[in-house]
């Protein structure tokens, strides 16, 4: 691995650990799908080394990526703090915030992205660019050779006009872009492939925990493991919903003796987070069985132990991204109520992997029904189970890179 | 043991999905989207979505039928979709046509329900693929039976569902070759009439293991 990384940030993750988990012929499957590959240049480039999804992610894919032969970089944007200002800003009216573009903020995109079009590597086969950050360095791209790929992690099915429009004529020049949900995509001249995000099943959050260990740390919380347990891990965000979850709870417990815990973070560190919070106290009224727990940011373990403890895992969500504690749940085989939001159809199929619901009282009804048919309930959980190991694992993510860049060469990597 | 006259390769396939743009958000954009998209689109959300549910042996059968269900509770219209057997088809054409047909006869017989808001819109995808030969050739049933044993879910789609469309023939790549190559029409039946739908990939190969087991002229 080259770049201006600090390379101790990297995992050294292999192929060969997934195998008890997924078995030899899907690990040879994807070396196979490497071969023609073998020693071909795949940069990627994003705006932050540590921090962050896009970085967790790539942490976690280029040893991988390694480990079947390609010869990987992963280059990080330098910028100043205005231009770390500004992708915030086009960052949050992506996602339909609003804000009033001015010009200046475009000319310092361009001016930085300018200044960084060294670290564009020109014999590289395929250079992948993580979100907007980076998109106007395909200006780099002097001649044809090898194929520009920009990678979009963010949801863009409502932008701001003036900041899309103005990415767009970067976005346009590439040779195809990825999207993590239709939903999330737009209309563009250039091929758009569908790659869903994908968690780890070795990181801490979602690796077996022994049961003692999950016992122990959830009653450390103060929650009775013999008790049915409902479970929403989240923020604490209005977009997620935690009232609404307190409100479904309420009708469940007229029916069953079950507890409700409500993990997550963002409350100390935003103004928004803390009243959220205040709101979902005051909901609760004083309910012990009401588990409010705030969170540290990076709390693997704790958030793996909740998930695994609980009876149902909720996700009540108005508006998500694509939601991936909905797969976190469901590799540990536990039934999922949620909303249809987001990318969360795409994880919870209803009837077969997980519930769907559209409204407080449909949530409680769905969690009513499962608690009341725990064979049904172990079913949504196991075809959950395996709808992750198909669609949103680590190595999923591999197999789609591995089989655009044989694509983009015309399908035999020659 | 009988050697066959042409050896049967492996090959893997992975499907890359592709964005079409297209969505429906009710009945009528539905039945406009079956006729516009592509062949790789009917392909992704029916042969495809077969592979990808495959662990789902229980009223599973195809994208559209699962969107009018969960999405528009219109489950009269949704067993039909769902009864749609990709075995019975050798072209993407006829399929379509068929898919087509019913969503046309249903919103003709229920016009109130064709603009119906759906919960969440079907958004058309499509299929595509790229194949890799794997280092894996079998000359025999013994040898075909120890790769089969090792084969990936991915690798055994392609071979016995994917290549129904591509052999037109009505039958799949291992019937193909026990018929053509080893001569054993009855084990090429008998291995094609496994049921795609019951069965997950994982118990489809047991199945087909078994036979193969089973044949007197292994």
């Amino acid at each position: 691995m080259t770049g201006t990384l600090d390379e101790s940030a990297v995992s050294t993750q292999t192929l060969d650990q997934y195998v008890p988990l997924l078995g030899a012929a899907e690990i040879d499957e994807l070396r196979a799908l490497a071969g023609p590959l073998k020693g071909r240049r795949v940069q990627m480039v994003n705006s932050t080394a540590v921090g962050g999804g896009v970085a967790e992610m790539l942490t976690r894919l280029l040893p991988l990526m390694t480990d079947v032969g390609l010869a990987i970089s992963w280059d990080v944007l330098a910028g100043g703090p205005d231009f770390f200002e500004v992708t915030k800003a086009f960052h949050n009216a992506l996602h339909g915030a609003p804000y009033e573009a001015k010009s200046a903020d475009f000319e310092i995109f361009r001016k930085y992205n300018e200044q960084n079009r060294p670290l564009v590597r020109r014999e590289a086969d395929f250079t992948v660019m993580h979100d907007p950050q980076p998109a106007a360095l395909i200006d780099a791209r002097t001649d044809h050779r090898g194929h520009w790929i920009w990678r979009c992690h963010i949801d863009l099915s409502r932008p701001n006009r003036s900041v899309w429009e103005f990415l767009q004529k970067y976005i346009a020049r590439y040779d195809g872009a990825i999207f993590s949900s239709p939903e999330f995509s737009r209309q563009l001249p250039i091929p758009q492939y569908l790659f869903y995000p994908s968690i780890d099943p070795l990181a801490d959050k979602n690796k077996e925990l022994e049961p003692d260990l999950v016992r122990a740390i959830v009653e450390n919380f103060g929650i009775d493991t013999r008790r049915p347990i409902l479970t929403q891990i989240s923020r604490f965000d209005r977009l997620k919903d935690p009232v609404g979850v307190v409100r479904a709870y309420r009708i469940v417990k007229r029916y069953f003796d079950c507890q409700l815990v409500l993990a997550g973070g963002g409350a100390s560190d935003d103004p928004e987070g803390s009243q959220v919070l205040a709101e979902v106290r005051e909901e609760g009224n004083g309910d012990q069985d009401i588990h409010i727990l705030e969170l540290p940011a990076a709390a693997p373990l704790e958030v793996n132990a909740l998930q695994r403890a609980s009876t149902i895992v909720i996700q009540k969500s108005l508006r998500e991204g694509f939601g991936l504690t909905v797969a976190e749940a469901l590799w540990k085989k536990k039934p999922v109520v949620a909303a249809a939001v987001g990318g969360i159809p795409s994880q919870v199929i209803h009837k077969h992997t997980g519930l769907l619901a559209h409204s407080v009282e449909g949530t409680a009804y769905q969690i009513r029904y499962l608690l009341s048919h725990p064979s049904l309930a172990a079913r949504l959980g196991e075809q959950g189970h395996e709808h992750v190991r198909e669609q949103f694992l680590m190595t999923g993510n591999l197999k789609r890179y591995l089989s655009l860049f044989l694509h983009l060469l015309g399908g035999n990597g020659k | 043991m009988k050697t066959a006259t042409q050896p049967f390769q492996f090959v893997t396939a992975s499907y890359l999905t592709r964005i079409n743009n297209q969505k429906a958000t009710n009945l009528d954009e539905l039945r406009l989207g079956l006729e516009h998209t592509s062949d790789e689109s009917i392909f992704y959300h029916t042969f495809q979505s077969l592979g990808r549910h495959h662990f789902l042996t229980e009223g599973f059968s195809n994208d559209f039928a699962q969107w009018t269900l969960a999405a528009l509770n219109r489950a009269q219209l949704a067993e039909q979709l769902a009864g749609v057997d990709i075995r019975d088809y050798t072209s993407l054409a006829d399929l379509r046509g068929d898919l087509h047909r019913m969503v046309t006869d249903y919103c003709e017989a229920h016009p109130r329900d064709t603009h119906q808001c759906a919960f969440e819109p079907f958004y058309f995808c499509e299929s595509v693929v790229v194949t890799v030969p794997l280092a894996s050739h079998a000359h025999t049933l013994a040898e075909f039976r120890e790769i089969l044993m090792r084969l990936s879910h991915a690798s055994f789609y392609n071979h016995f569902i994917a290549s129904r469309l591509r052999l037109q023939l009505g039958t799949n790549d291992f019937s193909h070759w026990f018929t053509d190559s080893l001569d054993l029409p009855d084990l090429a039946r008998r291995a094609n009439r496994i049921d795609i739908y019951t069965n997950t990939l994982d118990s489809a190969r047991d199945e087909l293991v078994s036979l193969v087991d089973r044949e007197p002229n292994r």
